[in-house]
């Protein structure tokens, strides 16, 4: 009966591989990181000293470039995850209670289908749309709306829209999967207790959907905060988010404690706003 | 139509309008005729894809970013796999944990996922390279596969696997000839979902890569050059590449009815 004790230990052992695997490249990274982050740089080395001073530098840097891009984070973040609900809520609406059951799958994966364009073509993609001979551009200069041709890259605004493009497509997957699984009979009973359309959709889907819209705003304002490739393109040189200090701490200064540092308040971040949304979550449930 | 459907209808179509401009754009100017690809459209030609394909440097990293998928993906089904396995059969105590763990990374920004492997790997004299960037393909792709493979993981087939083991099949055949070919769909979703991540994805790619690069680590360099017909047309082609992946995944999975 040796395969009889292979069937037994794939049944014991069969997480091992992974929680393994998690464990040395996962959580023993995130350690070394937080523990980089503790250190200072002598002569080429990193050091562990137990020294706050990177936090230190964080917040008491003389040009305060670190929480400015902090602040700038979480506001172009927040920005987008708002922004971002109130375009996706509508759509994912339409698609679960306007469009024939058999064609809401179609019509999702159809809608959502530049969702598979990677980071970096889609915001290329948006420089070709903005740029100053861009299509946007060049349309309304052929409309005789503008005199010369404008520039709508390279700045806050166009790292919004970057951001939006991708998660309206995100969030109207989240609030719908949420929307669909809401019981038809509970608007029909709200109808039938004399509730017209709006006080149906006030007092019965949206409180029901929140949910769906909590998850996937999480994972907007997770997505979104950590991401560098896209204010990176389309933002200009103008201010910086925080993954764009931490690249800049990693490949021009080489200073490792300082892009820990930065990747730990990163973290912090997201955590909070977890905590933030579970207890949204959780209080809704109730 | 009636009525109350315009204004729903008129809102899907500024969705839409929203949502392709930039992919309409991307694609059709790689086929532009001319030197930048911006309006007017000059016409129909496929030099920029010839171009694409004779260049080597992009070449080369079309091979490293397939070499990478592939490998990552697989690792990353593999270990998906088993873990699902486990967690499904025999969840035992430590079960809500060990899926915790397992999910966890999906919570952190990829930048941080390749600052941690990037500290721990200098510190190993192990360097940058696409083994590096393969690992850390694993870790993001890893909860994913795992998730995806679990949610499909249900008594229909634990019923069948007993059936074929009170039929006299050793344990470990049972596994393999009933367990493996009933869950093949969502194992070669698991593996094309996984590929096209590692496909797509930058920040990991470049920053534990060195001489060897993949293909968006290239395209991000091209766009130094700002607007140019080239980083269109392979766009273009990458785009393609994630759509057909991804259709794949949607015709595997819709195979069987998905309930929960």
């Amino acid at each position: 009966m040796a395969s009889g004790r292979h069937w037994l230990s794939i049944n014991r052992w069969g997480a091992a591989p992974a929680l393994l695997f998690t464990a040395a490249c996962f959580i023993a990274p995130l350690v070394a990181m937080a523990l980089v982050s503790l250190s200072e740089r002598s002569g080429g080395h990193t050091v562990l000293t137990w020294t706050l001073d990177n936090y230190r530098g964080f917040i008491s840097r003389s040009d305060g470039a670190f929480v400015d891009a902090l602040v700038n984070s979480i506001q172009v973040t927040l920005t987008v995850t708002v922004l971002s609900v109130l375009a996706a809520y509508p759509l994912a609406y339409i698609l679960a209670y306007r469009v024939p059951k058999r064609w809401q799958r179609v019509a999702l994966v159809a809608i959502v289908l530049p969702f598979w364009t990677s980071y970096v073509i889609r915001s290329y993609s948006w420089l070709l749309v903005l740029s100053e001979n861009g299509v946007i551009s060049q349309t309304l200069l052929g409309l005789g709306l503008i005199d010369g041709p404008i520039g709508l890259g390279n700045n806050r605004g166009a790292t919004v829209l970057g951001f939006v493009h991708f998660f309206v497509m995100l969030l109207t997957l989240t609030i719908y999967a949420n929307l669909v699984q809401i019981k038809d009979s509970y608007r029909k009973a709200a109808a039938d207790l004399g509730a017209n359309g709006l006080q149906t959709f006030i007092h019965v889907t949206l409180p029901l959907s929140l949910p769906g819209v909590a998850v996937g705003a999480f994972l907007t304002f997770v997505l979104a905060v950590g991401d560098y490739i896209t204010p990176q393109i389309l933002g200009g040189g103008n201010e910086l988010l925080l993954p764009q200090a931490i690249m800049l701490q990693i490949n021009r200064a080489a200073d490792f404690p300082m892009a820990s540092a930065l990747s730990m308040v990163l973290m912090v971040v997201v955590t909070l706003a977890y905590f933030l949304f579970a207890r949204f979550l959780r209080m809704e449930r109730v | 139509m009636k009525p109350r459907d315009i204004p729903a209808l008129l809102y899907v179509a500024l969705a839409v309008i929203f949502i392709f401009l930039p992919v309409v754009v991307l694609v059709q100017f790689s086929f532009q005729d001319g030197l930048a690809p911006v309006p007017p459209f000059k016409g129909f030609s496929l030099r920029w894809y010839d171009k694409m394909f004779a260049d080597r440097k992009l070449m080369e990293a079309l091979g490293n970013s397939v070499l990478v998928g592939g490998l990552s993906s697989l690792i990353a089904t593999a270990l998906g796999f088993l873990a699902a396995f486990k967690l499904a059969r025999r969840p035992g105590r430590g079960a809500p944990q060990m899926q915790f763990l397992l999910m966890a990374p999906i919570t952190v920004s990829y930048i941080i996922i390749a600052l941690g492997l990037l500290i721990v790997f200098n510190g190993l004299g192990f360097g940058k390279s696409l083994l590096a960037v393969g690992v850390g393909h694993v870790v993001i792709n890893l909860p994913l596969c795992f998730a995806v493979i679990y949610s499909q993981m249900g008594e229909h087939q634990a019923n069948v696997e007993r059936a074929a083991l009170d039929l006299g099949a050793s344990e470990f055949k049972a596994l393999i000839y009933v367990t493996v070919p009933m869950l093949w769909p969502a194992l070669l979703a698991a593996f094309f979902i996984a590929f096209t991540l590692s496909w797509d994805e930058f920040v990991i790619a470049q920053l534990l890569s060195k001489f060897d690069v993949t293909l968006p680590v290239v395209i991000f360099s091209l766009l130094r050059t700002g607007l140019n017909p080239v980083t269109n047309a392979v766009g273009t082609f990458v785009f393609a590449v994630s759509i057909g992946l991804v259709v794949l995944v949607e015709l595997l999975l819709a195979r069987r009815p998905r309930d929960g």
